[in-house]
């Protein structure tokens, strides 16, 4: 790849006993491209990024970001760093006001007027009407575009999602991609998706992870044409 | 919005203006029993600040209490040392030994940092226990009359002191609501809902709750060193287990992570014990019942209660 590379992760692994969740896995991430990351179930999509974001330690391997080793940096510093993760599992602050979430985010990246920024934050994902409701008792789909929205409103250089549309309806999903792909190429989306058409959609390279390894990265274009991949996950 | 911070401001003040008003109109038993309430009340909203709204339930803030009142007495009675210089190194002992403590037991969370902080308090009132000859243990220190005066006013006089505790009342009032409405406020809630969360906003759970801690550790300091000078005795048994518990008690009762829930258990509380004491000698037991009717029927406490039915503006 001629473009500058954002993030280097070099033989990373990581083992849970004899589980072998990362298994040395080299991986580039691309200045401004939106990058996603498939896999069956338990392939360990999730546990790379955490390695990423610095959720999960990692045992061994290094990761580069923006030209720094970062692979011991905790993780909230690499959240101060530029990278931000949304989780798999939504994970918002249900008994707090869907403003006071966001004031949260933007806070922690430090704003001059930080009342108006934060709704400046929830209206680029019109969730602005909802300022004053509890996080919690928004819908399903809502809290989902709320933990999106905190993890842009981190302003990162590296934005990690993971399967952000799982169990949103097909409109939300449009919108959704919409979202992302005004994201770039300020930000680099790394993106875990089990939706194949959200992926070939956003997606300008794909990687494919298997038993903690790689097993292809490509176009979508070269993915869909894999062999491997489409014996061990785009089932033939 | 600025609708909110007018009702925040109308109501707290409000309760400052009546309890300055209480002084002249309440008789001397109640007036002397209030100032106590009010010393006590900001040792609770010290506990509170890490309980209440930073989630860490520590068992053990006897030990910064014991601080402020130890290093307030210690220095007037063995040191010579001014009300007013001895006032500030109790307040600095507090927090001094809140931050001690949290640099160790804040690497445990949950039931292990109740332990924890429990065990650091019972070995800090075993340690003035041992120190009997500087302490004088379990008969502790009489502060003397003529070294309780602060800036000119004798603080042994019933009105002076209850205008200093006002005063101390007022200002740990105040601060804590501004602390509480401020963006770190905002962030102690944060690491009491969802810890994982917060740090992966890129906030230093350690660091904050350190923070918050040793905020706490100040106003139990504060409180401490007060209650030693206006009331005039320093003794062990202010380091004990009981002292602990006492303000969780008065922040359950009056509600978790509300500004005035801590003063309002702490009346309710005092007076509880003063009426069930003069009823039954068992007055422990009316204190359980009390409680437990609390938890079956309002587990956040009264403010927390009220919050929930309407008053959501409630800090
Ligand atoms: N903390 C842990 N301890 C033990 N095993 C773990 C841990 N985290 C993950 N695993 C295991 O590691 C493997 C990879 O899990 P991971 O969550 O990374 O997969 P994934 O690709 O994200 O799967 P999914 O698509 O279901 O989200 C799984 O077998 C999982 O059970
Ligand atoms: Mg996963």
């Amino acid at each position: 790849m001629a473009a500058v590379a954002l993030l280097e992760a070099r033989a990373l692994t990581r083992h849970f006993g004899g589980l072998r969740a990362v298994d040395g896995v080299d991986f580039d991430l691309a200045q401004g491209e939106i990058h996603a990351l498939i896999g069956p179930n338990g392939a360990g999509k999730t546990t790379f990024v955490s390695l990423l974001c610095g959720r999960v330690p990692v045992q061994s391997g290094s990761i580069r970001f923006a030209g720094q080793d970062i692979t011991k940096m905790p993780a909230h510093q690499r959240v101060r760093a530029g990278i931000a993760y949304t989780f798999q599992i939504t994970a918002i602050y249900a008994r707090l006001t869907v403003l006071d979430n966001i004031a949260l985010a933007v806070q922690s990246r430090g704003a001059g007027n930080l009342a108006a920024e934060s709704m400046a934050a929830l209206d680029r994902v019109g969730l602005a009407s909802r300022a004053d409701m509890l996080a919690g008792e928004l819908s399903y789909g809502h809290q989902r575009l709320l933990e999106v929205a905190m993890g842009l409103a981190l302003r990162p250089r590296l934005l990690i999602l993971d399967e952000p549309t799982q169990g949103l309806a097909n409109s939300e999903i449009d919108a959704f991609k919409d979202l992302v792909r005004g994201v770039v190429p300020e930000m680099t989306v790394l993106l875990i998706e089990h939706n194949m058409d959200v992926v070939m959609d956003l997606a300008q390279r794909i990687t494919v992870l298997n038993f903690g390894q790689v097993l292809a990265t490509g176009t979508p274009d070269e993915i869909r044409a894999n062999p491997a991949v489409q014996t061990a996950y785009l089932g033939g | 919005m600025t609708g909110t911070a007018t009702k925040v401001w109308a109501l707290h003040l409000g309760v400052l203006a009546a309890l300055l008003a209480a002084q002249f109109v309440l008789p001397a038993y109640h007036a002397g029993n209030l100032a106590r309430i009010m010393v006590l009340a900001v040792y609770a909203m010290g506990f509170n600040i890490a309980f209440g709204y930073t989630g860490l339930l520590s068992l053990g803030h006897a030990l910064f209490f014991g601080a402020g009142l130890y290093g307030m007495g210690m220095l007037v009675a063995l040191a010579g040392w001014g009300a007013g210089a001895a006032l500030v190194a109790g307040i600095a002992a507090g927090g001094a030994m809140a931050l001690a403590v949290g640099l160790l037991a804040l690497r445990t969370a949950g039931v292990s940092f109740m332990i924890v902080t429990l065990m650091f308090a019972q070995a800090g009132y075993l340690t003035i226990l041992y120190y009997t000859p500087y302490t004088r243990g379990e008969e502790g220190i009489v502060i003397d009359r003529a070294a309780r005066v602060l800036l000119g006013f004798d603080l042994s006089q019933d009105i002076i002191r209850y205008f200093a505790a006002f005063a101390l009342f007022a200002a740990a009032l105040l601060v804590k609501l501004a602390l509480v409405r401020s963006p770190f406020g905002r962030v102690m809630v944060a690491m009491r809902e969802n810890e994982e969360r917060s740090r992966m906003l890129g906030y230093d759970p350690f660091r904050i709750k350190l923070a918050a801690l040793v905020v706490s550790g100040i106003y139990a300091g504060a409180a401490g060193a007060a209650y030693g000078l206006l009331f005039g005795y320093v003794g062990a048994s202010f380091a004990s287990i009981q002292y602990s518990i006492l303000p969780l008690l008065y922040v359950l009762l009056g509600g978790a992570g509300t500004v005035l829930g801590p003063f309002l258990g702490a009346v309710l509380m005092f007076y509880l014990i003063d009426l069930a004491s003069g009823i039954t000698t068992a007055h422990l037991l009316v204190v359980g019942v009390a409680l437990l009717v609390l938890v079956l029927f309002a587990p956040k406490g009264i403010l927390g209660a009220l919050r929930d039915r309407g008053l959501k503006w409630l800090p």
